[in-house]
């Protein structure tokens, strides 16, 4: 209790801070349409009422974005373009198979760099490089051309082809986290450690699997928590250039054309509860590998 | 010699020798060098009776890149010898990163210079290869145009790629950086000396860190309209949370008993902050600068998908996708890229001189 009493007041005074807020920056258009219609001496509270419950507001209230949501979450059919799950289902198909294409990549890195004194310094620096560099720029060529190279030239047909274009983007973006994190967890056993291994007569593969690999895991998993969420954001940056549409970032972009302030906030929030399900998904499958490992509750 | 350069030394003298058998298939005149560089290649075999300094093989290894890049373009179809010694090539630079590598570790002490060497060789290594294989194996420049083809377009259309960095980079980014870094320091400090709210602020900043922040952007050019203010205040929102959440966890770096000294001077509240937490901080807040150095770059370019004035960065790699000029978007990447780095080493080195204290600075 007394760890969210403070998360709830905080929470309740950003909902107020929101309601405050769309009265004001609703206010312009509520007035001139009370002008348009010649009403003069609204009440305050009719005022109020009213800027929170327009059309197309500048800033929508939560009760209409979580309305938005219910809208188009239980009240549509799962498979219809209208409903926000199949827009989720989209981009978390998408982030899923980047995400595990990037895990696999940047353990793979790992292991080569731990292992390998010339490509820890060769690769090492351009992976921290790659990170300073926009990426997220390259998102519409990715997109477009591999679009055109998976369907083109290799025949996928095109709901795949779609899917692989913005799951590379996931993969780039969350290969960095999993890599760092992986090469500081396979290096975290210390040399007392390695010793008793080599007293052993332990091999390579030996040291690796019942040592370094064992002891990198909380490492893995505090990096994957990251990867998950960085692959969700370029999931969905991938889907908004050029024409995708279906999944939360084409939808946000649709919702940017038509003025759709709503929408456009619902599927921010739909991305964002997604994002926190990613996170959590990662943390229980933590949990269990720990247990399963034998480790002791914190 | 480790078993691993072992091999590398006689698979990339055995390629060379082959790739030499081969082109003497071809009239003596053609391709000269590529042939001496073969040559050469085969005679590195030697190096089983007489043994050879790593320098060698990185001399070897650049020959053969100068050797490829002049030749290309001399046999109308490539022949297979021409890839065998592209393979060569890149094994002896290889062979040398390896060879270099594991004399660094030997004598670590100067090791500043040569092992900058490594990375810098890498990258030259993959340029060459992209070069050559794009050049070589005719690969369409819409698919991935060769880096001198990119090298070209930037020269060609620096003005436009000036226009474009200034309204993405020097008026988006910076300001939107300065005030969403600046915004979330003092809200960490205000925070900081009630309990309360940094126990209800702290989680939720956890929490919204892991949100896919770039999607505000759309509201964010709804509300700030087309120009640069829209796309500053996406780098606001995205900067903020991070610089929050690292300078409320760095004021708590400093330990009890250095607080408590601090009191036995009878040192007030702020000249505690100033003399001992906010430089405890430091690293904390270094950190979270330069992870924000490359979220600024990535929230300005692509809250330029969402609209813009015709410049900029975002929009012009947007735009050429779409007109397949594909070696524009390149140009405009490397640009990002170029100035990504450069304000992430900048950042870097201004942590180097404020936090000079911290192990991980002396320790380098």
């Amino acid at each position: 209790m007394k760890r969210v009493l403070p998360i709830i007041v905080v929470l309740i005074a950003i909902v107020l801070v929101w309601y405050a807020a769309a009265i004001g920056m609703n206010a312009q258009w509520q007035s001139d349409v009370y002008r348009r219609a010649n009403v003069t001496d609204v009440p305050f509270t009719q005022f109020a009422m009213d800027t929170w419950n327009q059309e197309k507001p500048v800033l929508p209230t939560a009760h209409q974005v979580f309305g938005e949501l219910y809208n188009s979450t239980v009240l549509v059919a799962p498979n219809k373009p209208r409903s926000l799950l199949f827009h989720a289902w989209v981009t978390f198909s998408a982030t899923a198979l980047g995400f595990v294409m990037g895990s696999l990549l940047g353990i793979g890195l790992a292991v080569l760099i731990v292992h390998n004194e010339a490509m820890n310094r060769s690769l090492m620096p351009w992976i921290v490089a790659s990170q300073t560099i926009p990426i997220l720029a390259l998102a519409p060529l990715i997109v477009v051309i591999g679009f055109n190279i998976f369907t083109g030239t290799l025949g996928i047909p095109t709901d795949p082809a779609r899917l692989i274009s913005k799951a590379i983007i996931s993969a780039y973006l969350s290969f960095f986290p999993v890599a760092v994190g992986m090469v500081k967890g396979l290096r975290s056993p210390e040399a007392i450690q390695l010793d008793l291994m080599h007293t052993y007569n332990a091999s390579a593969n030996q040291t690796f699997w019942k040592l370094r690999w064992p002891a990198a895991v909380p490492y893995l998993f505090t990096s994957l928590k990251v990867g998950v969420a960085a692959s969700l954001v370029g999931a969905i940056v991938g889907e908004m250039p050029t024409g995708a549409v279906a999944g939360l970032g084409a939808r946000l972009l649709a919702g940017s054309y038509y003025s759709q302030t709503t929408q456009i906030w619902a599927a921010l929030f739909a991305a964002s509860i997604l994002a926190a399900l990613l996170v959590i998904a990662v943390g229980v499958v933590e949990k269990l590998v720990n247990r399963s490992m034998g480790a002791r509750p914190a | 010699m480790s078993q691993l350069q072992y091999y590398l030394a006689v698979v990339a003298g055995g390629i060379c020798a082959a790739a030499l058998g081969f082109s003497l298939l071809t009239p003596l005149e053609s391709g000269l060098l590529l042939k001496a560089f073969l040559a050469v290649g085969t005679l590195s075999l030697l190096r089983f009776v007489v043994p050879l300094g790593l320098w060698i093989d990185g001399a070897i290894a650049v020959f053969g890149a100068v050797a490829l890049l002049t030749t290309l373009g001399v046999y109308a179809p490539t022949p297979a010898f021409f890839w065998l010694a592209l393979v060569g090539a890149w094994l002896f630079s290889w062979l040398f990163v390896e060879r270099l590598s594991h004399a660094l570790a030997w004598r670590i002490s100067d090791s500043a210079g040569l092992g900058l060497l490594i990375p810098v060789m890498f990258g030259l290594t993959i340029l060459v290869i992209w070069e050559v294989v794009t050049r070589a194996g005719n690969v369409p420049q819409v698919i991935l145009p060769p880096p001198s083809m990119i090298g070209a377009r930037i020269m060609a259309s620096l003005p436009t790629l000036w226009a474009d960095f200034q309204q993405t980079f020097l008026k988006a980014v910076l300001i939107g950086y300065v005030l969403g870094c600046g915004l979330g320091f003092v809200v960490a400090i205000l925070i900081d000396r009630s309990p309360f709210l940094k126990a209800g602020l702290l989680p939720l900043g956890n929490f919204v860190s892991a949100l896919p922040i770039v999607g505000v952007a759309p509201i964010m050019v709804m509300w700030f309209g087309f120009d640069w203010p829209s796309k500053a205040a996406v780098v606001v929102i995205m900067t903020f949370f991070p610089m929050l959440v690292n300078t409320v966890a760095g004021l708590n770096a400093s330990s009890v008993i250095e607080r408590d000294l601090m009191r036995t001077y009878a040192a007030g509240y702020w000249q505690t902050l100033m003399k001992l937490r906010l430089p405890a901080a430091g690293p904390f807040i270094f950190n979270a600068l330069k992870i924000n150095s490359t979220l600024a770059l990535i929230g300005a370019i692509v809250a330029e998908f969402f609209g813009t004035p015709i410049v900029g960065m975002g929009f012009r790699i947007s735009t050429e996708v779409g007109r397949m000029n594909v070696d524009m978007v390149w140009a405009e990447i490397a640009v990002a890229a170029v100035a990504g780095s450069v304000f992430y080493a900048g950042v870097a080195l201004i942590e180097r001189g404020v936090t000079f204290w911290h192990p991980s600075v002396r320790g380098a």
